[in-house]
């Protein structure tokens, strides 16, 4: 995936969980935390999502790394470059 | 043939089961829910009674917020069922009152119209109020490891009219308090944010339209329900369940499983457990409930509240009686009286008091239909000093007693609010055995559903 498809895919997973938040307007080196009412739980089901979907592991100590839209492109990059 | 395996077995279909099966299955896991009854829900199911549809354990939905607010219990819930508000359509009440002798305090969605009626009936404990007000809503309810402390204690250092406090706890403690007289702080915030700050909502077509939403998500997400299909034991070695074996003779195995059968009533279960070691800990908080079907409205009778809970005496006693029924106080609802766009088809009005479930259990089975039959009118004379006299209208009527909570829901004493030792982390003595429900310690049926939701996300997801 191109790093703007991985940015897609993570928005795409975010309308799913929240499917009331408005998602036009998110910057992408903002946190999500600051621009979106997200808790642990959607956090947690970020992870799930992107198990389910892209076989994608992140365990539990790299959760910071999927904080802004930016930083979930650089962590998961490698991840799914072949994907 | 090996026994059938799955990742998660459930126990119980419940809102709390069905809740950690959307979940676990949408997510890929292989997940089976076993249930003992024919019909889901377990303490909110409904049933079919001469032509006329009951709701059993429903009053009202509590932890209402209109849709689209943030942070709320019930937001988290659509979030993580992946359903919308519209799936279970909830419309709010209209208002509701606690009653006691010569005090009334009203209350409606709107938390600050609640906080005005305190002011102007307690204006000498306003600041006090406010007090508990702010650290209520600081307080983090939701944190598992928090220590249980006296509600009546912490209330009381924060209040000085024993009669605010009386009326802040008989509504609370009816809805959701397992534990007689007192009632832990945590579990105390957890109702007071639950009616008060959040509210009160139905579904036009009461609990059979949350029930419908949630199996119906359960099997389009591939999870399993086995209606009829109760579990005997759990087959325990080494510090795990190595085995569920069913009423049928069958036996299965799974990774994990999580009981919403309450914490006696699985731990009864457990072939390492001597069950009289658990008795102790049953609940003893159960209720008589009089449903009235009636040929008119309420409102058209000139009643229009939604719910009252009233208190006839000096005090408020919360405490499984000395005789059958204690009509002192109890809850009076009109399901009709909710903000509907038209009206129910069927009018009803129901009342719950608290009863004694051994007791109950004692009679024989004409002394039990007799016991029904004496009850009723000295029920009804009790709330007549609250709402208008129906009894002219009632087409049919039907009653419910400790003795058919504990036939339906399996709970030891008929306590419907199980436990009063609640296990916050759902963890028992064994690895792969984990409390949902009831006894986990969230309540009412959101809350059921958010400990589902929480014990399957901590014990399942989560590793």
């Amino acid at each position: 995936m191109t790093n703007d498809q991985i940015k897609q895919a993570v928005v795409q997973i975010i309308s799913v969980i929240a499917p009331d938040e408005d998602l036009s307007h998110l910057k992408s080196d903002v946190a999500l935390r600051d621009q979106l009412e997200l808790d642990s739980m959607d956090f947690l089901d970020i992870v799930m999502e992107l198990r389910k979907r892209y076989k994608v592991e992140v365990p539990e100590s790299d959760y910071p790394q999927l904080a802004s839209l930016d930083s979930c492109v650089t962590y998961l990059a490698p991840k799914l470059k072949d994907k | 043939m090996p026994p059938t395996h799955y990742d998660v077995i459930i126990i119980g279909a419940g809102m709390s089961g069905l809740a950690a099966a959307i979940r676990l299955a949408y997510f890929n896991k292989k997940v089976l829910v076993l249930e003992r009854h024919y019909a889901a829900g377990g303490l909110n199911s409904f049933y079919a009674l001469g032509g006329h549809q009951f709701d059993v354990g429903l009053h009202a939905v509590t932890n209402y917020v209109p849709p689209g607010t943030r942070g709320a219990p019930l937001t988290k819930i659509y979030r993580q069922l992946r359903l919308t508000p519209e799936d279970f359509g909830l419309v709010p009440q209209h208002q509701s009152e606690v009653r006691f002798p010569e005090t009334t305090l009203r209350f409606t969605n709107d938390f600050e119209f609640f906080v005005q009626e305190v002011i102007e009936n307690f204006p000498a404990q306003k600041d006090n109020f406010m007090r508990l007000v702010r650290h209520i809503r600081e307080y983090n309810e939701l944190d598992l490891d928090a220590k249980p402390l006296s509600g009546r204690q912490v209330v009381s250092s924060f209040l000085t009219d024993p009669l605010l406090i009386d009326m802040l706890f008989c509504p609370l403690m009816i809805y959701g308090n397992a534990e007689e007289h007192d009632m832990e702080f945590g579990q105390f915030v957890v109702m007071f944010k639950s009616v008060f700050c959040e509210g009160l909502a139905r579904p036009r077509e009461g609990v059979r339209r949350i029930i419908t939403v949630l199996r119906r998500k359960v099997r389009e997400v591939g999870g399993t329900v086995r209606m009829k299909c109760g579990v005997k034991a759990l087959r325990v070695e080494s510090g795990r369940v190595k085995s569920v074996e069913l009423d049928n003779g069958e036996t299965l195995t799974a990774d994990v499983i999580l009981s919403s059968a309450g914490y006696v009533e699985t731990m009864r279960l457990c072939s390492d457990c001597a069950p009289e070691k658990f008795s102790r800990l049953a609940g003893r908080m159960s209720f008589v409930e009089i449903i009235s079907v009636l040929d008119k409205p309420m409102k058209a009778l000139g009643h229009d509240t939604t719910i009252i809970f009233y208190n006839t005496g000096k005090e408020f006693h919360y405490e499984a009686p000395a005789d059958l029924v204690d009509p002192r106080s109890g809850v009076i609802c009109c399901s009709g009286n909710f903000l509907y766009d038209k009206p129910l088809s069927q009018n009803m009005i129901r009342f719950t008091c608290l009863a004694n479930f051994d007791r109950w259990a004692a009679l024989s089975e004409p002394d039990y239909i007799h016991a029904k039959a004496e009850w009723l009118p000295r029920i009804h004379q009790e709330v007549l000093k609250f709402v208008p006299d129906f009894r002219d209208h009632i087409v049919f009527t039907d009653c419910f007693t400790p003795r058919t909570i504990k036939h339906w829901t399996g709970h030891a004493n008929g306590a419907v609010y199980g436990t009063p030792r609640k296990l916050k982390t759902g963890r028992t003595h064994l690895d792969n055995l984990f409390i949902c429900g009831n006894d986990q310690g969230f309540l009412g049926i959101i809350g059921a559903m958010l400990s589902g939701i929480s014990m399957a996300n901590l014990h399942v997801l989560k590793k």
